[in-house]
Formats: C-alpha cells, sequence, structure tokens
C-alpha cells in the first residue's frame, strides 16, 4: 500500500475558531497521509475535530469565524492553504469532492437534479447539453436511482433520504475526484438505507482508483469500510494505524474505551464497559494528555505533560503508557 | 412462575388525516396499525424499525400523550384506552417517559431542583422539604450530586442531560417507563454510560422498560424480548436471543443483516434491500413489505398477512401460514 | 426508592439559596449592553425619555399651558425659549416635555392591556385549538383586515376621546398582534419534548399552561411589546394629529404637530420638534427591542 502515490498529506494542520469567549482549537496539531486508492477514516466523537479537519482541506471552512491558524495540506502537489478561493473553486468538485451527512441540505431545493448535477461538468468540463444530460443520466444508474430519465427532472424534496444521498454521492462522483470527502455519510439514513449507502460506496471503491476520508463516530461504518484509521479526540490524532491493528490490539486508552463500550462487544444484559466522564468543551482541556481526566492508568506525567505521537510498529499512538500487551476485544456473536 | 402481564396493548390503532388539497378527499396516514403485544412485569420489551414504522408513535399513543384512533391499552389489568385527562393523570405516576432528545425534553427556564420535585408536588408526594431530600439522592443515584440543584439545564452535557431526564421519570418510583431512543442522541462514549445506569435502575427499582430504538446493537444488550415494526405494523416478535439468532420475517432478517459489520474480519451475507421504505400515506396492498421482499408470493402482493407463530416467535407473513406450508 | 433519610444537616443551606444571585442578571445584560452601540443608544433614549416622561413637569422651564401671545412664534434659541413658542407663545420644549408623559402613559398602558387580552386568547387558542382556536383566529383576522391606524380612529371616535380612551382603543385594535404571535408560539411549544414530558410526568393542565407555557413566552411578548410601544406612541401622535385622542390644550406629540401644521411655512419649528420627539422616541425603542431579542436568546445566556 505504502508504494502508491500520496493524494493528500496533511501536516501539523491546526484550525482554529473564534467564539464570544475566546478562540477555540478546533484542530490542533493534526499530520497525515492519505495515498491513492485507499480509505481512511476519521473516527471520534462530537466536537474531536473530525469535521473541521475535512472542511480546512475543502476549504470550506466558515470564514472568518473559523481558520487555519498554521500547517500545510498539499494535495498533489499543491498547497491549499496557499490557493486563492478560485484556485480552490476549480479544485472543489473537480478533483476534491465531499458529501454531508444531510443530504437534504446540501441539495438546492430550487433546482432540479439535473440542473444541479449538470453544473459541475458545465463548469469542469467541454460537454454540450445532451452529452450533459446523458452523462448525469449514467451517473444517476450508476449509484442505483431506478427511473434515472424522470428523476433527473425532478426536485430533491421529491426523494427519499437514500436516494437523496445517492445523488449527492453522483454528484461528488461525476468529475471522477481523486479525493472523496464523506463526512458520516450514512448517519442520518436508516439502517437498511444504510447498509444500500456503505454497499454502493464499496462498489465505486472496488472499480475507481479514488481515495476516500470517511468521517464517522460510527466504529462499525468503520469495520466495513477503511483501510486505515485515526481516531481523533479533542482536536488531536489519538491513535493511527491499520484498521486490523486498531480493531485487535488498540493501543491508546480512549481508542479501547471505545471498542470496548460497543454492546456488541460486552455479555448481553451485563454491564456495557464505558469511560466514565463526558468529552471535554474547548475550554476545560487540561494542558497535559486531553484524555487523562477520563483515563483509568493515567499518571501524573500525563496530567502536566501532552504526549506526543509516537510510532509502535507501524502505528501511531499519542499516550505516555500505551497498552502494551493489548486485551483482546472480544465481539460475542 | 409465570409472568405478570403489566401493559397489554391490543389492536392498537393511530391514524392521522391529511389534507392534501382543498379539492382532494382526506388522505389517511396509517402510523400505528393494529399492534398487539404484552410487555410482561420486570421485562424490557424493544420496539424496533426504522424512521416512520411507527414505533415512537406507539410509545406515546400508550402513555396517551397522543390520543390512539382505537385500540385497547390495559396497565395492571384496567383499561386507560379512554381514561379523561385528569384521571390519565393520578395514574402517570406508575407509567413514566424518557425522551430521545435531552436538549429538548427539559425545560429551559425552570433549574433541576424544579424539574425533579415537580413530579412529587403535582402527585403530592411527601412533604416540601421532603422533597429536595428526594431530589438530591435522585441526583446522586444517576451519577450527579447536590451540586448540581440550583443550575439549568443548558448548563450540562447530553449526556448529564439524558440523566437528569431519567432521574425525573425515575423520581416517582414507577413500574413502567417507555424510554423512546434514550442513547441515540448521545456520543459512543456517553451512551454506555446510561445505558449502564438504565439497566442498573431496573434492577435497583424493579422496572419494566418499553425501549423504542433503532439501534439494533443496544436492543440486543438491553431487552429481554422484541417487536419489530414496519409501515405502522408489528411483523415479528421474539425472546431477544431468539429474534437475533433466527429471525423469522423476512424484513427481520434483512434489518439484522443491515447492521454494519463489528470487526473488518467479520464476513456478512448481507440482504440488502431494494428500494426505500414507502411511504405510509399509501402503503402497497397486501402486505406492506411485499415491494421489497426478497421472498415475495403472489399471495403476498394482494392478502394481509396473518398473524401466526412460529416456535417463540410471533410473526406476520405468509411463508409461515399453515396454507402455505 | 430505599428510605435513607438525609437529615437536614446533610443538606446545604447555601445550594438551597439561588446560586450566584448578586452579580448574575444585571451585570450580563449591561455587559451585553456595551457589546452593542446600537442596543446602548436606544437604552439611553429611553432612560432619557423615561426621565422626562416621570420628572417632566420638574424640568420643564415654563407651564406648557402659559399662553404668553406677546411672546408668539418665538424662533428656537430665543430669549429663554431654547425652542421658541407656539402661535398662542407656550414654550414648546416645556410641551414636548410635558407630552413625554403622555406619549409614555399611553404606549406602555396600551401594551399592557393589548398584551394580557391577545396573549390570553393566544394561549387558549393555541393551547386547546379546535373550535376555541377557530373562534379567536377568525375574530383576529377581521380585526386584522382594517388598516391598524383606521380601526383606532374608529373606535376612539365611537367610543370619544380622552387618554382612557385612546389607550382602549389602542388595545382593542392591537391585541390581535399579540393573539397570533402568542397563539404559534403556544402551538410550537406544545409539541415540544419537555411539554409533552410534563404530560407524562401527569402535570394538570392549568399548570402546564402557567407554570411551563407561558414563562416561555417572556421573551417573545417582551420583545414584540417593545416594537409595539413605538407603534402605539406614533398611533397616538396620529390620530391626535387628527383632531381625535389627546384635546388640546393638553399637550401631546400628536396635537402640537396638529396644531402646528398650519404655520409650516412660517414657523418650522412648531412641528419640526415634535415629530423629532416621535421618530427618536420610536428609534430608541425599537434599537432597544432589537437587541432585547438577541440579548434574550437563553443560549446566549450560559456563556
Amino acid at each position: 500500500m505504502r508504494e502508491r502515490a500520496p493524494i493528500l498529506e496533511v501536516r501539523q494542520l491546526k484550525t482554529h475558531i473564534k467564539t464570544a469567549n475566546g478562540i477555540v482549537k478546533a484542530v490542533d496539531g493534526v499530520d497525515f497521509t492519505i495515498y491513492e486508492g485507499e480509505t481512511v477514516g476519521i473516527v471520534g466523537e462530537s466536537g474531536c475535530g473530525k469535521s473541521m479537519t475535512s472542511l480546512s482541506v475543502m476549504g470550506l471552512l466558515p470564514k472568518p469565524m473559523a481558520y487555519i491558524e498554521s500547517g500545510h495540506i498539499h494535495f498533489a502537489g499543491r498547497d491549499l492553504t496557499q490557493l486563492s478561493e478560485k484556485e480552490m473553486r476549480k479544485l472543489r468538485g473537480n478533483d476534491i469532492s465531499m458529501i454531508f451527512q444531510e443530504p437534504m441540505t446540501s441539495l438546492n431545493p430550487v433546482f432540479t437534479i439535473g440542473q444541479q448535477l449538470s453544473e459541475p461538468l458545465k463548469q469542469h468540463t467541454r460537454l454540450n447539453k445532451k452529452e450533459i444530460r446523458n452523462a448525469v443520466i449514467s451517473m444517476l444508474q450508476s449509484v442505483g436511482i431506478p427511473r434515472a430519465e424522470q428523476i433527473i427532472d425532478e426536485y430533491p424534496h421529491q426523494l427519499s433520504g437514500g436516494m437523496r444521498q445517492r445523488v449527492m454521492i453522483s454528484l461528488a462522483m461525476l468529475c471522477q475526484p481523486k479525493l472523496l470527502i464523506a463526512d458520516e455519510p450514512t448517519t442520518a439514513l436508516d439502517v437498511t438505507i444504510q447498509a444500500q449507502i456503505l454497499e454502493l460506496m464499496k462498489a465505486i471503491k472496488a472499480t475507481t482508483n479514488m481515495a476516500m476520508m470517511l468521517i464517522t463516530h460510527d466504529l462499525g461504518v468503520v469495520a466495513e469500510m477503511c483501510d486505515r484509521v485515526m481516531v481523533m479526540y479533542a482536536g488531536q490524532v489519538v491513535e493511527s494505524a491499520d484498521v486490523r491493528t486498531i480493531f485487535n490490539r488498540p493501543t491508546h486508552p480512549y481508542t479501547q474505551g471505545l471498542l470496548a463500550s460497543m454492546p456488541t462487544a460486552n455479555e448481553r444484559k451485563g454491564e456495557l464497559s464505558s469511560i466514565p466522564g463526558s468529552v471535554p468543551r474547548p475550554d476545560e482541556i487540561p494542558p497535559g494528555c486531553a484524555f487523562a481526566p477520563r483515563c483509568s492508568i493515567a499518571t501524573d506525567r500525563c496530567r502536566q505533560e501532552r504526549p506526543v505521537l509516537q510510532a509502535y510498529e507501524n502505528q501511531w499512538t499519542r499516550c505516555w503508557h500505551p497498552i502494551s500487551k493489548p486485551s483482546e476485544v472480544t465481539h460475542a456473536t | 412462575m409465570l409472568p405478570e402481564p403489566l401493559l397489554e396493548i391490543k389492536q392498537l390503532k393511530k391514524y392521522y388525516e391529511i389534507k392534501k388539497g382543498w379539492f382532494q378527499p382526506m388522505q389517511q396516514v396509517r402510523a400505528v396499525d393494529d399492534v398487539t403485544f404484552t410487555v410482561y412485569k420486570g421485562e424490557t420489551f424493544g420496539l424496533v424499525g426504522e424512521s416512520g414504522c411507527g414505533k415512537s408513535t406507539t410509545g406515546r399513543a400508550i402513555l396517551r400523550l397522543q390520543e390512539h384512533t382505537s385500540g385497547e391499552i390495559r396497565f395492571a389489568g384496567r383499561d386507560i384506552s379512554g381514561l379523561p385527562y385528569t384521571e390519565m393523570r393520578q395514574l402517570r405516576r406508575k407509567m413514566q417517559m424518557v425522551f430521545q432528545d435531552p436538549y429538548a425534553s427539559l425545560n429551559p427556564k425552570k433549574t433541576i431542583l424544579q424539574i425533579l420535585t415537580e413530579p412529587l408536588r403535582v402527585h403530592g408526594l411527601y412533604a416540601p422539604e421532603e422533597r429536595v431530600q428526594k431530589a438530591i439522592e435522585m441526583l446522586e443515584i444517576v451519577g450527579l450530586s447536590e451540586y448540581h440543584l440550583h443550575s439549568y439545564p443548558h448548563e450540562f452535557s447530553g449526556g448529564q442531560r439524558q440523566r437528569i431526564g431519567i432521574a425525573r421519570a425515575v423520581i416517582l418510583q414507577p413500574e413502567l417507563i417507555i424510554a423512546d431512543e434514550p442513547v441515540s442522541a448521545l456520543d459512543v462514549s456517553i451512551q454506555s454510560q446510561v445505558i449502564n445506569l438504565l439497566l442498573q435502575l431496573q434492577r435497583d427499582f424493579h422496572l419494566t422498560y418499553i425501549f423504542i430504538s433503532h439501534d439494533l446493537g443496544v436492543v440486543r444488550h438491553m431487552t429481554d424480548r422484541v417487536g419489530v415494526m414496519y409501515l405502522g405494523k408489528l411483523v415479528e416478535q421474539a425472546k431477544t436471543e431468539e429474534l437475533f439468532r433466527s429471525p423469522k420475517h423476512p424484513y427481520t432478517r434483512a434489518l439484522l443483516s443491515a447492521v454494519p459489520i463489528r470487526h473488518p474480519d467479520e464476513k456478512k451475507e448481507r440482504v440488502v434491500l431494494k428500494g426505500d421504505v414507502p411511504s405510509p400515506l399509501n402503503p402497497p396492498e397486501g402486505c406492506h413489505f411485499h415491494p421489497r421482499c426478497p421472498d415475495c408470493m403472489q399471495i403476498c402482493k394482494t392478502e394481509k398477512p396473518p398473524v401466526v407463530e412460529v416456535g417463540d416467535h410471533v410473526v406476520a407473513c405468509h411463508l409461515y401460514a399453515t396454507e402455505n406450508r | 426508592m430505599n428510605q435513607t433519610t438525609v437529615t437536614e444537616s446533610n443538606v446545604n443551606p447555601q445550594l438551597l439559596k439561588k446560586r450566584k444571585a448578586g452579580s448574575g442578571k444585571a451585570g450580563f445584560y449591561l455587559r451585553q449592553l456595551k457589546k452593542s452601540p446600537s442596543g446602548m443608544a436606544g437604552f439611553v433614549i429611553i432612560l432619557i425619555v423615561l426621565f422626562l416622561g416621570i420628572f417632566g413637569s420638574w424640568v420643564a422651564p415654563y407651564d406648557p399651558n402659559l399662553a404668553e401671545l406677546s411672546k408668539k412664534l418665538l424662533p428656537p434659541m430665543s430669549e429663554g425659549h431654547l425652542l421658541g413658542t407656539d402661535q398662542l407663545g407656550r414654550d414648546i420644549l416645556s410641551r414636548l416635555i410635558h407630552g413625554t408623559s403622555v406619549s409614555l402613559i399611553i404606549g406602555s398602558c396600551a401594551v399592557v392591556v393589548a398584551g394580557a387580552v391577545g396573549t390570553t386568547l393566544g394561549v387558549i387558542a393555541g393551547y386547546f385549538r379546535g373550535w376555541v382556536d377557530t373562534i379567536i383566529m377568525r375574530l383576529v383576522d377581521v380585526v386584522l383586515s382594517f388598516p391598524f391606524i383606521l380601526l383606532v380612529l374608529v373606535i376612539n371616535a365611537v367610543i370619544g376621546t380622552g387618554l382612557k380612551n385612546i389607550i382602549l382603543s389602542l388595545a382593542i385594535a392591537g391585541w390581535v398582534i399579540y393573539a397570533r404571535v402568542v397563539r404559534s408560539e403556544v402551538l410550537a411549544l406544545r409539541e415540544k419534548e419537555f411539554i409533552v414530558s410534563c404530560v407524562a410526568t401527569g402535570v394538570p393542565r392549568w399548570e402546564i399552561i402557567l407554570k411551563h407555557i407561558v414563562p416561555n413566552l417572556f421573551t417573545p411578548i417582551i420583545v414584540l411589546s417593545s416594537l409595539q410601544i413605538a407603534t402605539y406612541i406614533i398611533a397616538e401622535a396620529s390620530i391626535s394629529f387628527l383632531g381625535f385622542g389627546v384635546q388640546p390644550p393638553q399637550p401631546a406629540w400628536g396635537n402640537m404637530l396638529s396644531e402646528g401644521k398650519d404655520y409650516i411655512f412660517s414657523a418650522w419649528w412648531l412641528i419640526t420638534f415634535p415629530g423629532i420627539a416621535i421618530v427618536v422616541t420610536a428609534l430608541g425603542v425599537n434599537l432597544f427591542g432589537d437587541w432585547l431579542r438577541d440579548v434574550l436568546d437563553p443560549e446566549l445566556k450560559g456563556n
């Protein structure tokens, strides 16, 4: 996997948000690389900075409240942080695409599906009207939308949530991007529809060389889709490894806690193993390890000194006391 | 010892009339359509299904928070489906609810003390000073402290608010608690805390739960028996382990197989359903599930499926009707 | 629940009192006010108007009805009359200051009466719905189908002039706005989970309305009222201008305008200053109302 060319390299990314109560470090020094053709999952709970990371890459931060404080985002050899808005617009939808959690809010209600889907083709290609329409229809068909010839002239509200997400995916796939960022793509969907969308995304993955950055809180979706996983907590990456390593031998106590608290990992009716406390608010993040107040093995060092991301074989962990002998997380079947 | 039924629901129906336009006839949404089940004392009965299947409406109709169209709701042997507001009000001491959204279900203008003592006050329980004691006790039971008594809901995190919501429901020492998606609005690491709290309270106070959720992992962990709903109908009922081990109804099978795998190495044979859940406005003829059903037969398109017992399961499906076997 | 009786000493009595009672609310509002220049401007204008309305008789340099025909139509800045005098030689500044209290009394009383009636009917319509709702809302539609000023004028013409009757006619024409706003708020509130959860707890209906719904209406009502006061002050001025409402010689901004309009080309100051008073007051109240709406957003209070 490592011989492949890197598509996206994020280096020491810091994204800050100005609020009434001061500056919030939403993303606090994040490093990662995504290689072509692989799917990287970014896992974390609300407020961990996973969405802000993706918006930083897309250049879609809600300005001027949120801004990139420092760091670099290299995409196909260019530093996205240095690009002008116009250059970014050229890149978005063409080389990088994004799909969002709530497909209804990301589709414009006053345009038909066809009008919205042909927009990027008009922008980025030189096809004529007829060719565009045909391209859109075949795209809709490829994401499993029945009656594509009719749906192309319908409005977003006429479609169900699953259909809208399919439209969003086809919109994202139109220009054959090198990188697709999917921000909680199935969270708003029912479980049977989620299964459809996941199967669709897997099929797309199998046929293209597109890299995917999948942001989710659902470890099941991660297990299903990802090649590599990054776990984020309080604006930082706390653990990063390939998906099997994460599931088999998590070394960071937070990762381990998350995996262990899945109901299916516990005996039925028994007490779930759980992480005490709650995710810290940005103003509550302690000076040492951000996870220390909730960690069962935290020491004085953890409370005073912020740990650095260190490598253990093929696994990166931000912990002073990584769990060296990983307890196997058992999955009751 | 035979389990003692606490709640018996018989042919519960909740129809909405929707006016489409001036000259069009009223349309009927069958949100809950002929649902029958029994909940026994001390157990947790799960109601699962996808959005719009009527599980929440069923929960609210049982507590008479929404008026139902017809059917019988028997609580501790007494039919409560026609009780007027004031009589129902007194009965609410015995049946409480925990809501999904911890942000919306607490009055933002009331302190925690007010929120927790109100149930005691309106039911005339204890003297005023004792109510404060009770509120403090309850706060400690759900993992908060006396210190929080004068705070307002917005000062708490989602998980803490849900604890307060649970405390308010349990403070009356009810027999039945209907929990409508109590953990789905919470973060993953908080979910397990709240589930543990619910399990602990059930043991300590001998509670009976109706647990409404779309999260099959949580349902599998929490419940003793499960009812699966699809488009207003209860399509299958069984003991939880039994249901997850060998689902009978094709919809249950598809639903269970749609759950994401738990480990990257897990191999799963997936029944991917075609299409979306149809609108409850004009559900399909015959069996509501037939257009998506992988085992659809001719009879399914025209006739409503019978409710039959298959082993320990109660299934509404033509596949198991005696004449088709 | 296990009956562990907690003794009285276990409860910290201080906890039972309101936390952070002292510096809390007033300090919070002042800090918010400092952040908003327009809100501050509105607040200052309101303070000045209030002061003049309450202490007007002490502040005003002359008796507002003291006519000195020898000094009639003096321009502003002339001897002892800062804003000049009118056609009867009365001091305009003094009349303006005295008019302030009339505007204030009418504006605030009309808001209270209209607000009370409109809120009550709006709550009833929104909470109980059904035929009560239909009747109340059709009545609202009927009242709303007349232009506000016209309706006030007609009612005033029927029931007669005078302070009390102006307030009454403003309230009769104005309650419908409250009824509408409150009803839609209540319709939204009663579906909110915290109201449903009160029903589930077993709270009596009247208590749900009074203790849970009405307190949540305060914010929209306060904001609406701050805007309505401005409307009512202008309406009072308009009908006084047209000869109804406050009758001369009692000074009111409206009838000052009315009396001054004949001199519009020869003595501009007769109508200019009452006009400015009306505009500034309405602007001040509106600015303050806008600020209030932003600040009363409960999410903001937490921080």
